[in-house]
């Protein structure tokens, strides 16, 4: 386990994100593709010193998410998901 | 709004402000009124975005304290950090009439909605009180009657945000039951040693786990590792406990 501090959580990304997803990320649920963790995204520690950003998982500190913005490209590696189930019904503003 | 056929996308909107309120000594309460705003859920946050004339910008985050309102205006509470790139400015310099810019409403899941009826906990480290008091205003606004608790622990009286607001509603029955925390200087004659939240002091002011609360546990991220520890040890469930970390020194970047 990352026993750092210096952790935020997956609501702090969830601006980033939303340039990317048109569905508000932070109530949406994941499965850890390592440990099987199911959990909304909010709970994942989320960790910013870096240029970009990672989710980890919050129960087996496996990486669920990076995100790295590259000039006009963006990389997202979303390969320590197994999947991501989405509410359609809240768009970003969280209606 | 289920079946909006064009999902709304956030992006940055001009803000202006409009007026500032001084809570401690180091920390500001700035009045904004975005263009084109569509309304907050308690417990939401917005990225500010500062542009330098050298085309270098910087984004923070920060909780909105107020309840929705009709008029397209919200308040942020930025605390002045020693070395913060964007909290000085925004705490010392910003004036009345300023434009920044703004991302938001951000999160759909640290959030309360006046259609929740169960038992509220919130628990909240130093600045942390921050969407949490959009939770307490916007319940008073709703004229919600959901029993909420707060648990707040603070450095020393001085530092306590919305000290008069949060009196006035600790006055009221039917309200909202504060308990304070000092952690390094309390009030005379205070019976609580300072000292940090611990476990005696969440019997004494948490709902018991037995009623079965939601919590909202919010503030730095050791705070929100060490009060969650907490509720889970005396049988609250981890489920039931939504929490949101501001990092190590408060500002998240």
């Amino acid at each position: 386990m990352n026993t750092s501090m210096d952790y935020l959580d997956g609501n702090a990304a969830a601006g980033e994100l939303s340039r990317i997803f048109a569905v508000e990320i932070t109530a949406a649920e994941g499965q850890c593709a390592k440990c099987g963790a199911k959990k909304p995204f909010a709970e994942a520690h989320l960790y910013m010193q870096c240029p970009g950003l990672v989710a980890r998982c919050a129960a087996c500190d496996h990486v669920l998410l990076r995100l790295v913005n590259a000039g006009r490209r963006v990389f997202l590696d979303v390969s320590g998901l197994n999947w991501l189930a989405l509410d359609t019904s809240l768009q970003e503003s969280g209606k | 709004m289920a079946g909006t056929a064009v999902l709304g996308r956030v992006t940055w909107r001009a803000a202006r402000v409009v007026a500032v309120r001084d809570e401690t000594a180091t920390a500001r309460t700035l009045v904004l009124a975005v263009r084109d705003w569509p309304g907050q859920v308690a417990g939401q946050h917005v990225d500010v975005r500062l542009t330098a004339p050298d085309g270098y910008s910087a984004v923070r985050s920060y909780s909105i304290a107020s309840a929705p309102t009709s008029d397209g205006r919200i308040e942020i509470t930025v605390e002045r950090l020693p070395n913060g790139e964007v909290s000085p400015y925004l705490t010392q310099d910003v004036m009345v009439g300023d434009e920044l810019e703004l991302r938001g409403p951000i999160g759909g899941w640290f959030v309360w909605r006046s259609d929740q009826t169960e038992l509220i906990q919130l628990v909240a480290g130093g600045s942390g009180i921050v969407p949490l008091m959009a939770m307490i205003r916007s319940r008073r606004s709703a004229g919600g009657n959901s029993p909420f608790r707060l648990l707040y622990s603070v450095r020393q009286p001085e530092t306590v945000f919305y000290r008069d607001e949060l009196q006035a509603l600790s006055n009221q029955s039917d309200s909202v039951v504060i308990t304070y925390a000092y952690t390094r200087v309390t009030p005379k004659d205070w019976p609580r040693p300072a000292g940090r939240i611990d476990a005696p002091f969440i019997a004494m002011g948490a709902w018991p786990s037995s009623l079965r609360p939601t919590s909202y546990v919010c503030g730095p991220t050791s705070f929100v590792e060490h009060t969650t520890d907490l509720l889970i040890s005396v049988g609250h469930d981890r489920e039931r406990i939504r929490t949101e970390r501001f990092g190590a020194t408060g500002e998240r970047k």
